[in-house]
């Protein structure tokens, strides 16, 4: 295995070694201290142009399942079609895989869709830094190769655009099925076989595009990598839709903070993001609690919803939000991953709410 | 609902057994603990007197009192406690929670069960109930039957189809338990477990499945989360408690995760779950088709295990639920800032090991199987797999140095014993793969995942890559530094880098050899926290681990010289067990009080010591030297106390003095002088105080003629020991040749030391702190058994009440002597042989010794808090209390284990056996014999005894004893030579006949008719045929739950106190009522 340095902006080096595709990368480093679900993370859209930095040691352990894909065209076990994360950063890749599913090794699927990853980096270290000068941008060197210097770009790049479909695509169609318009900043496959298996048409449709026009029961808004701020014209469609009908929306992450936006809330960066599997959330005004998985370093910011607005669930460590609804119309998002996929599965009853109120 | 508890009632576990260690003290603590923070007032019902529960401060009164349905009813009608706690006090509780419940005792006094609902632990205690739970929600359980007759278990197993696995039904740990094959192997194995239980279980055998367990916490709003999961190394068929586990789960994908997380959140929801449960599954390695293998409604092994493994403190947050708290109401304890309803995320890798002690036993089955026989674990923390698992094994403390470079294991087919797993499997995996198995040879025999075999096939990768460099290089300077790392990385030590590179030499030195390379070369660990959320927000906890997988630590060492190191004690073990615990707690508490920071060292998951707040840093780690080393380099503290965990700390005295570390205390060069057997013996003569002959021989014409001198019976103690025990009595020639050609290998290498074995003597006990050679503080104890029966085994009382004041003046005479002499500064204790006045030591000890708990809480002065301030060179006064003055009586009880260790010999000899112990306060002997001897499972009997009762002495000794069980009405049995003396001396009685002998009535029909209730078995020597026969009837009387006594005097001192007083003449008095 060839040697390897990860260098981060603030001058922080890590030496390991590459396991995965060997080219240089660089992109915005982030952590997750998942303990499970490396293929699920991976192939997550919302990680698109970030080195994913996994705390938990032991990567590797039951490799990768096949790459299948079902009749309605979307991956079976996969998060999307492809790995979108830039890299994978771990402190012990486990070369050996043992699982009755797996049909590779992580690093032979890594070196398939040329995805850098690198082992034998202090990942808790590297976590701690991260947590306390917020994420940043950072690059993985060939030690035998120092000249290759790559360079990239995170902020102000439009990796909503970059991840989202470029055209609509219908799924489960039926004249007699409720209709939902999900507009896609990066969604996740898990977000829309939580739909389907409802009994619901789904109508992906670009993160951009006009939907207000078509036919339908209700509007989804899924997660997304990068800025919020740089989708402003899904935040437009939003607004106009509200304007139009009192249509059951329901956001999930990037949909919380689009919503939030469209009815007027700020977004601020969070001192510790929330990058884990074990986020605890309290369903407002109840004495319900549940455990979350969730990647996020923004929240919406609690004063400044709109008179209609009132927080859903509220982070159980900081006291942020994890959602909001309106007062008066089924309209609601949880800034948490409902889907799961990978992670705890506590949440997914609001898939049930909301094609209830369909 | 918490505003109308003032006062509680815990129900602790008793003594320490297999099945129900010290995890019970650290859930019992952690519950008094929570209890005590909401200014509730705590009773505490546990006879084990060396835990920390029933400490000084802990609860607020206690009773060292049997935790059985009668006791604890007595005591709910003294205190009328508002609320109860069932469920953290393992099987022994929670089956007397249920049985007081089903009597309305409860209703009766107006004492509510907190947390979860009686009906709810019945749900999951009687199969038929929970399977039919678990079918009303759709989760899929083992198939199984529950039948009352052994024809019905025969028909149900044939059903079912072979293999099969019966288990008694309300039975601790998998107690009457195991596999069958065929209907052989089913008729043996279903009477045993009826003897326990009158429901037995035959269900579905699931060999090679995965294990895996949850363990899962509900409030009483419905909020449920998982605090951690774990996988075991070894598939389905070995007990969990058998088992080495790893948390979190390897092998299971993120959908096969949540999948059994979903479901645990299921079952506990349905069930009715308040404060905490294990979820235990068995997975297929195949698919993810899954099966609940049981669930505990209560804090159990693995939730202790699970709270050590994550830093969530399970047993404090199951009390507070129990209170009527939410999860959302507490916070999380160890970054005190976040929300205790959360799932810790682990940033490492944890191995638990269980700790076996077989080869104490004569005759065990060493295979293991679907019931428990380990009697202790360790668990080691990493940030490779590799690294934790070597740290594992290291810890078990059985010489082993990891999962290579240990001495070469002797087994004639490596095929079977990768397939009959035995205590020493992981070695056998060892030393196939040395020998070539590749993963999947071993897989196909062991049914161990691929993934496990395949993270020690790197270890033995890089011990083939040391010791191919070894055979072509000299300098280590020359070793590539990648090796190196990766070695470290992978949890070698530098002792065993030494061994592979083929060191030269005094190993000791090797390891220093290797050390210093290595740091030159800047590989050294880093230290790192377990804070529950890896790294996510920041958090200010203590608990610590080192691992060489990092670059940097996560504290800062602040070099004040404040800190103060106490090692810890390890796994428990027999011989060492949870008194050692309380002595470690006690030393931290008081280096607290006295304004130094503590810091432990010590790696068993089942202790108080290791809970992250009982002091202020936390190593959870290896007390091997290299790490106690690596630790010391980074705290720099103003010293380190060796005296307070046994004897693993104590080993290692003389090398750390050699690196200058500072010892707090007596010096090593007098911990060596006490310990080195030539050394001592010399000082002995030097100062006049006799001991018995002994020596150290190497050949047979030595031993005869050591023996000439000293003459039968002698003391046999083999240096290098082949089987069994490794010390043994022999009473003439024969004896003696049959021990040493079955046992021992007599050789200039492997001396024998035989010493004089001086019969019908007393042993006498003095515990004592001395500052600068003068003792401060002494208790004298005795043994009520005679000299032979080890220490540790012995039931002691204390004060004692039958010795001569002329003993006693003599006793503290040399020991003043040696006190002096050896300058002691700190704990120590002697062990005295008496016959007359004539007082010879046996050993000295210059640490705590087991009965420093009991001594201290009798007494109720605490030796470890004076002793602490000796070795911290504070001033103390003499306590102004006499041991003579005290009104009442302390009884030390042992606890034997013999049920869970199939075939083992339940005799009681030289060489320790029990587990546990207990300790009762009574105000004469009697009351006291009998609390303790009822706490450590001994039942009064009500229909017949049996009485076997050894040579002419012992048979002479029993004869009171007899009369008084026949006047009291007993119906008595007695074999050959036992009935005619009784007859001869008019005590009437059956004879009943050997298994060897023809004859009606025999023994065993007696026992299996449960005709009788109560079984004397003195052995009379080693003679084969004794041995056989007498062997058959004690394993029977274990076998089928008939309490044994094989020891005359002991069997004289309970008898004598079920006949002179019953069980309602017992007074309920607490603790602080003994004035």
């Amino acid at each position: 295995m060839r040697n390897v340095t990860l260098i981060l902006d603030d001058g922080s080096r890590f030496s390991g070694k590459s396991f995965g595709y060997e080219k240089p990368v660089a992109g915005e480093v982030v952590f997750n201290t998942a303990m499970t679900g490396y293929p699920e993370s991976l192939t997550d859209p919302s990680y698109a142009g970030q080195l994913m930095t996994l705390t938990y040691p032991l990567v590797g352990n039951y490799g990768v399942p096949p790459f299948t894909v079902g009749p309605n065209g979307l991956a079976v076990l996969m998060e999307s079609e492809r790995i979108h994360a830039e890299a994978i950063i771990v402190s012990d890749y486990s070369e050996e895989y043992s699982h009755w599913n797996a049909k590779e090794s992580l690093a032979d699927w890594l070196k398939r869709e040329q995805v850098p990853g690198i082992t034998g980096i202090d990942t808790r270290e590297l976590t701690k830094v991260l947590r306390e000068h917020g994420v940043m941008m950072g690059k993985i060197v060939f030690d035998d190769d120092p000249d290759n210097q790559p360079e990239a770009r995170y902020e102000g790049i439009n990796y909503v655009d970059k991840v989202s479909c470029k055209e609509v695509i219908r799924y489960n169609e039926g004249a007699d099925k409720k209709k939902v318009v999900l507009v896609d900043c990066g969604v996740k496959t898990n977000i829309i076989r939580c739909l389907l298996k409802r009994g619901v048409e789904v109508i992906r449709v670009p993160w951009n595009y006009d939907f207000t026009g078509m036919e339908y029961d209700g509007l989804f808004i899924s997660n997304g990598p990068g800025d919020p701020d740089t989708c402003d014209e899904a935040v437009q469609n939003i607004r106009k839709a509200m304007a139009l009908s009192d249509k059951p929306i329901f956001g999930i992450c990037m949909g919380n903070q689009l919503l939030s936006k469209a009815g007027g809330a700020t977004i601020y960066k969070l001192k510790y993001g929330h990058r884990s599997h074990n986020q605890p959330v309290r369903m407002v005004g109840t004495e319900r609690c549940f455990i979350t998985s969730q990647n996020h370093g923004y929240a919406v910011d609690n004063n400044t919803l709109g008179n209609d607005w009132e927080p859903l669930f509220i982070n159980m460590n900081d006291g942020s939000n994890e959602g909001i609804r309106h007062k008066f119309k089924p309209w609601f998002s949880a800034q948490f991953h409902p889907e799961a996929a990978s992670g705890p599965t506590d949440t997914e009853f609001l898939f049930d709410e909301f094609v209830k109120l369909l | 609902m918490k505003d109308e508890i003032k006062k509680v009632l815990l129900l602790g576990s008793g003594a320490l057994k297999i099945g129900e260690a010290g995890e019970f003290d650290y859930s019992g603590s952690q519950a008094l603990k929570a209890l005590k923070e909401e200014g509730i007032e705590t009773i505490l019902i546990n006879p084990n007197i060396a835990t920390v529960q029933t400490s000084e401060g802990v609860a607020d009164r206690i009773y060292f009192l049997p935790v059985t349905p009668y006791f604890v009813e007595k005591v709910i009608e003294k205190e009328r406690p508002d609320g109860v706690l069932l469920s953290f006090g393992g099987q022994t509780a929670l089956n007397c929670g249920v049985a007081l419940y089903k009597a309305g005792v409860f209703e009766k006094y107006n004492t509510c069960v907190l947390g979860t609902p009686v009906q709810a632990i019945m749900d999951t205690e009687d199969r038929e109930l929970f399977v039919k739970k678990l079918d009303e929600i759709d989760v899929k359980t083992i198939k199984s039957e529950a039948v009352e007759t052994i024809e019905d278990a025969r028909r149900a197993a044939k059903e079912l189809g072979y293999p099969v696995i019966i288990r008694a039904a309300y039975a601790l740990g998998g107690l009457g338990s195991g596999f069958c094959d065929n209907e052989e192997e089913l008729n043996v194995l279903a009477e045993k477990a009826f003897s326990f239980s009158p429901q037995v279980l035959v269900e579905k055998s699931l060999k090679g499945w995965k294990e895996v367990e949850y363990e899962v916490v509900r409030d009483r709003y419905d909020n449920c989360i998982t605090v951690c999961n774990m996988e075991n190394f070894d598939p389905l068929g070995i007990h969990t408690g058998e088992s080495i586990v790893i948390a979190p789960s390897q092998t299971l994908t993120n959908a096969e995760y949540h999948k059994l997380r979903e479901l645990a959140i299921r079952i506990i929801r349905h069930i009715g779950i308040v404060g905490e449960c294990n979820v235990q599954y068995a997975f297929d390695p195949e698919s993810e088709d899954y099966r609940v293998i049981e669930v505990n409604a209560r804090l159990s092994r693995s939730s202790a295990l699970a709270s050590k493994a994550t830093g969530y403190p399970l047993a404090f947050v199951a009390a507070k639920l129990g209170l009527g708290y939410g999860l959302f109401d507490l916070k999380n304890s160890v970054t005190k800032t976040t929300s205790a309803f959360f799932e810790p995320a682990l940033d490492y890798v944890v191995c638990k090991i269980p700790r076996w002690d077989l080869g104490k036993f004569h005759g065990v089955d060493r295979e293991l199987g679907s019931s428990m026989k380990s009697v202790g674990e360790v668990m080691a923390i990493g940030r490779t797999f590799e690294e934790a698992i070597q740290k594992g094994l290291r810890m078990i403390g059985q010489g082993m140095h990891g999962f290579v470079e240990n001495k070469e294991l002797v087994i004639a087919d490596v095929d079977k014993a990768l397939r009959e797993p035995t205590d020493k499997r992981i070695f056998v995996i060892s030393k196939a793969m040395r020998a070539g198995y590749t993963v999947d040879q071993i897989h196909e025999l062991t049914k161990i995942d691929k993934w496990f075999l395949q993270k020690l096939q790197n270890i033995m990768n890089t011990s083939k890559e040391l010791h191919e460099w070894g055979n072509n290089h000299k300098q280590m300077a020359d070793m590539p530094v990648d090796l190196l790392r990766k070695a470290k990385v992978q949890g070698f030590t530098d002792f065993q880098i030494a061994r592979a590179i083929g060191f030269d030499g005094d190993m000791e030195e090797g390891s220093l050899y290797v050390r210093t390379h290595r740091k030159q070369a800047g590989i050294l660990p880093v230290v790192k926290q377990i804070d529950t959320l890896a790294a996510e927000y920041p958090a200010q906890t203590n608990y610590l681990y080192l691992t060489y997988s990092g670059v940097a630590n996560d504290v800062k060492y602040q070099g004040d010289h404040k800190s103060i190191v106490v090692l810890g004690s390890g796994a428990y073990r027999i011989g060492s067990s949870v008194e050692f615990d309380w002595c470690g707690v006690q030393a931290l508490q008081t280096i607290r009080k006295e304004g130094y920071r503590s810091v432990m060292i010590n790696y068993n998951p089942e202790t108080v010591s290791t809970d992250y707040d009982m002091c202020d840093r936390l190593y959870f780690d290896e007390l091997t030297f290299e790490r106690v080393m690596d630790i010391l380099e980074l705290e720099n503290p103003h010293g380190v106390i060796v005296s307070t965990g046994g004897q693993i700390p104590n080993n290692l005295a003389l090398r750390l003095d050699g690196q200058g570390v500072n010892i707090l205390g007596t010096s090593a060069k007098s911990i060596d002088n006490a310990e080195d057997r030539d050394k001592f013996s010399a000082m002995l003569d030097r100062i006049g105080v006799d001991q018995p002959e002994w020596s150290a021989l190497t050949s047979m014409e030595d031993i005869n003629a050591f023996i000439d001198k000293v003459g039968f019976p002698v003391l046999v103690r083999p240096s290098y020991v082949l089987s069994g025990a490794a010390m043994n009595v022999c009473s003439n020639q024969e004896e003696l040749e049959r021990f040493l050609k079955l046992a021992a290998n007599v050789s200039k290498k492997h001396p024998v030391v035989v010493s004089q074995f001086i019969e019908h003597a007393k042993e006498v006990e003095m515990d004592a702190v001395a500052q600068n050679g003068e003792i401060v503080a002494y208790a004298i104890s005795e043994h009520i058994e005679y000299a032979g029966v080890h220490s540790g085994d012995a039931t002691i009382q204390f004060p004692p009440q039958k010795l001569y004041v002329e003993t006693v003046r003599r006793i503290k005479r040399i020991s003043r002597q040696i006190a002096k002499e050896l300058n002691i500064s700190g704990p120590f204790n002697i062990q005295y042989l008496a016959k007359d006045n004539d007082i010879k030591v046996i050993e000295c000890n210059l640490r705590a010794s087991r009965s420093f708990p009991f001594v201290s809480k009798v007494l109720k002065i605490n030796f470890i808090e004076l002793a602490t301030k000796v070795m911290l060179g504070l001033p103390v006064e003499k306590p102004n209390k006499n041991l003579f003055e005290l009104d009442y009586v302390g009884i030390k009880a042992s606890q034997f284990s013999f049920n869970r260790l199939q075939k083992a010999d339940p005799v009681l000899g030289v060489d320790m056996a029990s587990t546990g112990e207990v300790g009762c306060i009574g105000s004469d002997t009697s009351c006291a014999v009998l609390k303790a001897m009822l706490s450590v499972g001994y039942r009064i009997p009500e229909k017949g005894v049996l009485l076997s009762t050894g040579n002419a002495k012992q048979k002479a000794d029993t004869l009171n004893a007899a009369r008084m069980l026949q006047k009291k009405g007993y119906k008595l049995y007695a074999t050959g030579g036992s009935s005619k003396f009784l007859t001869e001396n008019g005590v009437e009685n059956t004879r009943v006949y050997w298994p060897s002998e023809e004859g009606q009535p025999q023994a065993l029909d007696m026992l299996h008719k449960k005709e009788i209730d109560m079984v004397v078995n003195i052995p009379k020597n080693l003679t084969a045929g004794e041995l056989d026969n007498g062997y058959k009837i004690r394993r029977a009387a274990i076998d089928l739950n008939i309490p044994l006594i094989t020891n005359a005097r002991l069997a004289s001192a309970f008898i004598n106190a079920f006949c002179t007083m019953t069980i309602d003449d017992i007074a309920i008095k607490s603790w602080e009522e003994y004035k």
